[in-house]
């Protein structure tokens, strides 16, 4: 017996500080003024996808201990944007990047909280952690992490989260001005929480949103990030894009589920996906290469090189063979800021492998770097990318992808023009919001009313 | 002598409004007060009244009328949304009126709020500020759990109730040194896109700021660029003798109480005495205001709400029950008394917030003494506040 056909799950990264993003491109607009983010939103919005994702980085990267100057440079803060964009969009989730290490629960809590309320049930909150003392520094406790800490603090840090959304049930608010009575308990947002990392108690003073909490994402990819994903997340937004390596990842994390009693429809898993369009298959494989090559330059080719070989990589020609030195394996120090480096675990294995596949293709830097790691995910004619995203889809690589265009703020408007009516004519993607709050988009339950209150 | 200068008007906004029996009167929507369409329509009626800015109460703990924790009662409105995030909910929405979301720095990291409020700037084209507030609570305390303050009433003398808000309020100075630093971590015209030399940013143009003070330090640049205005107007309120240094040194805009001629006087005296900062310094009195056609209305009412709820808490702040016209008359009378505007604290803001914008207003315009349309695009612009040079980019053009 057949299995019923899969709904697709759509949403759109908004361009950020990558090398995928172009700005060099004549159409360019700007990443920070807030036009760029409602054309962005209403577009997603107009597609019916299911919400747009905002990235986050707390430190500016720097590299061989400059600010890197080579990719988009800087971003609105996450929370202020999201909740102005509520004002602009009327059903499309509102997807926030927050990070675990640099926060208090109950700060954050209470903004996603409020959040919920002001878009009326369309939040959620991708939790990433961090570790690193460089961006420590921007913060005033300077606060650091070893790095076998950082899971356990995002454990703690979105169980308490939790209980502090928890700590107001749905009917605590009576405000009703004829008996004069605002609250029906006294003890509403009442929480204790003791901990490793944090031990807090009093009162949460935001009441219950519409979605109860907001929709979880997680987006680490080691063990532990995907044990966290199972235990906690409603959706992972992961890397792997392409049919082998997404059936692997799928299985593996739906396969972890059964452990904390939860269904294998109870997690998401939502890869990252980049795309060129044309109006040929041919068209389009052309433009893809074209937007490689503004995405790589030669200098952004060495500087991506260096996230390897953790050294300084200046002197070598871009459009020569690649380096026959081998990379410094200590503590990566060149690129500071980006979480890309922890990619590459073994250094010199990456290096030799690199160094084989440049000779054996011809490659020069520039080509390896393009080859090795800026491929886009999808690159067709419409007709092409709608069946590809389909059949991932239905071979359970991914429930859907969270596209990143390389250009803002125009990047989305071909894919909602052209592939999404031909998503919509294969009955695999909504042709309109059957509901209003993100978790009615991505058919996930609003979590139970919480049990008893505790003894302060 | 030249003409007195208009004055400058802002509204608090606060849950159903300044007095707690205020969401018990017909007037009000407190099934309503955590839904984004009541914030919006409070603001658009403030801007309706070409208010210069509205600002959002907030602190890090549900509203009690006990110094120390909550107050067990079920009878006053309870909870808040979060203040940025209201102020940026209605941003898209209004066009002039500027958005002063209340900040606690004493539990909350400057790097995050400096982006915050930057944000807000450019999501409203240039009308964010932001006002700051400390707190020695030890509810608020318990909430972060990284600090501890002493149960009021129970302190040693070296940490008796005013040398901590000394303290506190100590620290908020370099809180607001940190947010313009960050603010100013940017110069305007750092983004280059310089395709030919594939740099997006002029990276000399990107500043760390290095701050290292008692309380903390931060080391920057800021993630966000310079916001539209360059920096933000800040606002302190006038606290007691603890906040007096903080803003008199470091805020755009003061709130005192708006109390009698003598004692307005005497607080604009001190702080302009400690002024040592560039740029001008607005004080504005906080008033909160019962307004009706006759002043025996307003009285009634206002006796109306203390039957059903007992006189408001005190909160330093003076109360004003009468007729537009009698307002207007106090508010100039005050304005010679050195104040150059106030925030009014609307009793109950269904009411009262109207009686402003359709009544108080036109009465101040009839008298030649409030705007009649907005003219300029930012908080700054209608404060009379210059745009800021940018204290890296003069450094280097010193250099």
């Amino acid at each position: 017996m057949s299995r019923p056909v899969k709904q697709i799950h759509l949403a759109a990264h908004f361009p950020g500080v990558n090398n995928t993003t172009v700005w060099s491109d004549p159409r360019a607009g700007s990443h920070i003024a807030f036009d760029s983010f409602v054309h962005f939103a209403r577009t997603a919005e107009r597609a019916k996808f299911d919400f747009l994702f905002l990235a986050e980085g707390l430190r500016l990267r720097e590299q061989n201990g400059r600010i890197y100057d080579l990719d988009v440079v800087g971003r609105p803060d996450t929370f202020t944007v999201l909740a102005a964009l509520a004002a602009v969009t009327d059903r499309l989730g509102l997807t926030g990047t927050i990070n675990s290490t640099f926060n208090e629960p109950y700060e954050v809590a209470r903004q996603f909280a409020a959040l919920d309320h002001l878009s009326a049930g369309r939040s959620a909150w991708n939790v990433v952690t961090s570790w690193d003392a460089f961006t420590g520094e921007n913060f005033r406790r300077g606060g650091f992490l070893p790095q076998e800490q950082r899971y356990s603090r995002a454990r703690e840090f979105l169980a308490t989260a939790n209980e502090l959304f928890d700590s107001w049930r749905d009917d605590d608010l009576a405000a009703d001005p004829v008996s004069g009575t605002f609250l029906r308990d006294a003890r509403a947002g009442a929480f204790v929480h003791r901990g490793e990392q944090f031990d807090i108690h009093g009162r949460f003073d935001t009441p219950r949103s519409p979605q109860g909490r907001p929709v979880v994402f997680q987006a680490g990819d080691s063990d532990e990030g995907r044990e966290f994903a199972a235990a906690g997340a409603d959706a992972i937004f992961s890397r792997y894009g392409t049919l082998e390596e997404g059936r692997a990842f799928y299985a593996d994390v739906k396969g972890r589920l059964a452990r904390y009693g939860r269904r294998p429809d109870q997690l998401l898993i939502l890869p990252a996906a980049t795309f060129v369009l044309g109006d040929t298959d041919a068209e389009a494989q052309e433009a893809a290469r074209e937007v490689r090559r503004r995405q790589v330059s030669g200098a952004t080719a060495l500087r991506h090189l260096e996230f390897v070989w953790n050294r300084d990589l200046s002197a070598y020609d871009p459009d020569g063979p690649l380096p026959d030195i081998d990379p410094d394996p200590g503590e990566h120090t060149v690129a500071q800021g980006r979480a890309q480096v922890r990619m590459y675990r073994d250094r010199l294995a990456t290096a030799r492998e690199w160094r084989e596949l440049a000779a054996q293709k011809n490659w020069s830097i520039r080509d390896l770097v393009i080859e090795a790691g800026n491929r886009q995910t999808f690159v067709g004619s419409p007709a092409t990318v709608a069946a590809s995203i389909d059949a991932l889809v239905q071979a359970d690589a991914a429930d859907g992808f969270i596209l990143v265009p390389h250009l803002t703020p125009g990047g989305l408007d071909g894919f909602a023009d052209t592939v999404v009516p031909l998503l919509q004519e294969r009955g695999v993607f909504r042709h309109d919001y059957t509901g209003s709050t993100l978790r009615d988009h991505l058919g996930i339950d609003r979590p139970a009313e919480p049990g008893e209150r505790p003894t302060p | 002598m030249s003409a007195p200068s208009p004055l400058h008007l802002a509204a608090a906004l606060d849950g159903a409004g300044w007095h707690p029996a205020a969401w018990r009167e017909p007037a009000s929507r407190p099934r309503e007060l955590f839904t984004a369409r009541y914030w919006a329509d409070l603001v658009a009626e403030a801007e309706h009244g070409l208010l210069d800015f509205v600002t959002f109460e907030d602190a890090l703990a549900p509203q009690s009328s006990r110094p120390d924790g909550p107050d067990g009662r079920t009878d006053r409105v309870h909870g808040r949304l979060d203040a940025v995030l209201t102020a940026a909910r209605v941003a898209p929405l209004t066009r002039h009126i500027g958005l002063v979301p209340t900040v606690t720095a004493t539990h909350t990291e400057p790097f995050h709020l400096s982006k915050a409020v930057a944000t807000l700037d450019h999501v409203s084209n240039g009308r964010a500020g932001v006002r700051i507030r400390v707190t020695a609570r030890p509810d608020e305390a318990a909430h972060f759990g990284r600090r501890t303050f002493p149960a009021p009433g129970t302190s040693a003398p070296t940490d008796s109730p005013a040398a901590v808000a000394e303290e506190l309020w100590e620290e908020a100075a370099d809180y607001v040194e940190v947010l313009r630093r960050l603010w100013d971590s940017w110069e305007d015209d750092a983004e280059i896109r310089d395709a030919a030399t594939g740099r997006f940013v002029d990276r000399d143009k990107l500043h760390h700021i290095d701050f290292e003070g008692r309380f903390f330090r931060v080391r920057g640049p800021s993630i966000t660029p310079r916001p539209p205005q360059g920096l933000p107007p800040v606002a302190v309120p006038l606290d007691g003798p603890a906040s007096l240094r903080t803003a008199a040194r470091s805020a755009d805009l003061v709130h005192v109480p708006a109390d009698d001629a003598d004692r307005v006087r005497d607080a604009v005296a001190r702080l302009r005495g400690l002024r040592d900062a560039d740029g001008p310094l607005h004080v504005l009195g906080d008033l909160a205001v019962l307004l009706d056609e006759t002043a025996a209305a307003a009285a009634d009412r206002r006796a109306r709400l203390d039957d059903l709820d007992g006189p408001p808490v005190a909160d330093g702040i003076p109360v004003f029950a009468g007729t537009p016209a009698g307002l207007a008359d106090l508010l100039l009378d005050l304005r010679a008394a050195g104040l150059t505007g106030f925030r009014l604290h609307p009793a109950v803001l269904g009411h009262d917030l109207p009686a402003v914008t359709r009544g108080l207003v036109p009465e101040l315009q009839s008298r030649g003494a409030f705007r009649t349309a907005y003219g300029v695009g930012t908080l700054r612009g209608l404060l009379g506040l210059p745009r800021p040079a940018n204290r890296y980019a003069a450094a280097a053009a010193r250099s």
